[in-house]
């Protein structure tokens, strides 16, 4: 996967950081406390425990910043160890048991048509020109991330908000890319359901029935 | 279509379980090849594989509900410290 723009700024920044370059301390400190803060808040749910959580790993990286050896893998570094302090705090709480998401009940319901299988979804194919439905989704998503498991928002923060390949996911969670591939497409089946969801009620939008 | 009459087939269960991987292009060819022969032929998939993707793009353009209080000068001073030590520490000894 070719990196983004904004992950080349960041890997740009990282090596300024290591070089001791003038400004990169102040530009480093602002950006990644950001996405830690971000990581702690998706994963712990409270934002004084996140700021907590956030702080504590800023500490680490700088702790750490001798130990890194390629300002290039500077994102899957600094997730690892803003994971390790969400780890720490998580054993400070009441522990909360994971939940496992089947692919059963990410499954569309089927209906049918005319004879034919249809599946029971919303209209879809005029998210892109409604402004106003998009700003409401990100709302929706932002729940629908937030509610869930946490074995799974990890993933999709990783994958798909700061845009981690799957081998730098798996080397920051300690699992195996298949882990990695699997609970993202859970985690993102559960989030398109919610949507879905929501753009059936909201809209009066109930299944389009498309037979075949 | 190859579903039958009023329900997905097994081919749709089946492909169902790989779409991420189909959207991420991480499959290997063969089975991108057999997925898109499964999807010339099977409407409910393709409408299916469409929210998915939306959701993937909803997902990566994900905004922040909150952001952090402003940091402390004196955290901020003893973050800067263990920078300058660290840059001390570092094979090349940089400083700031």
């Amino acid at each position: 996967m070719p990196a983004t723009d904004a992950q080349q700024q960041e890997i740009e920044l990282a090596r300024r950081l290591v070089a001791g370059e003038p400004g990169a301390f102040e530009r480093f400190v602002e950006l990644f406390r950001n996405k830690l803060f971000q990581y702690s808040l998706l994963v712990c749910g409270h934002h004084e425990d996140a700021e907590e959580v956030a702080q504590d790993a800023l500490f680490k990286v700088f702790e750490k910043l001798d130990q890194l050896r390629e300002p290039e893998r500077i994102r899957p570094w600094v997730f690892r160890i803003a994971r390790n302090a969400c780890l720490m705090k998580r054993r400070k709480s009441v522990f909360a048991p994971e939940r496992e998401l089947s692919l059963e009940e990410l499954m569309p319901q089927a209906g049918e048509d005319g004879g034919q299988w249809k599946l029971e979804i919303a209209d879809w194919s005029s998210l892109p020109e409604d402004q106003a439905l998009r700003a409401e989704l990100q709302r929706v998503v932002r729940e629908a991330i937030q509610a869930l498991p946490e074995i799974y928002k990890t993933v999709l923060l990783l994958r798909d908000i700061e845009g981690l390949s799957t081998a730098e996911t798996a080397e920051v969670l300690g699992v195996s890319e298949e882990v990695v591939k699997t609970r993202l497409h859970r985690a993102r089946l559960a989030v398109r359901q919610k949507l879905d969801s929501y753009l059936r009620s909201s809209r009066g939008n109930s299944s389009r029935g498309k037979a075949n | 279509m190859p579903a039958g009459p009023h329900r997905p087939s097994e081919e749709c269960r089946r492909i169902f379980a790989l779409l991420s991987e189909y959207l991420d292009a991480e499959l290997p060819l063969e089975t991108c090849d057999e997925i898109e022969a499964h999807l010339s032929d099977c409407p409910p998939c393709v409408e299916f594989l469409e929210s998915l993707r939306r959701t993937v793009e909803l997902c990566r353009s994900f905004e922040p509900g909150e952001m952090p209080g402003p940091l402390s000068e004196e955290v901020r001073a003893e973050l800067r410290q263990l920078y300058e030590k660290a840059l001390r520490g570092r094979p090349s000894g940089g400083a700031p």
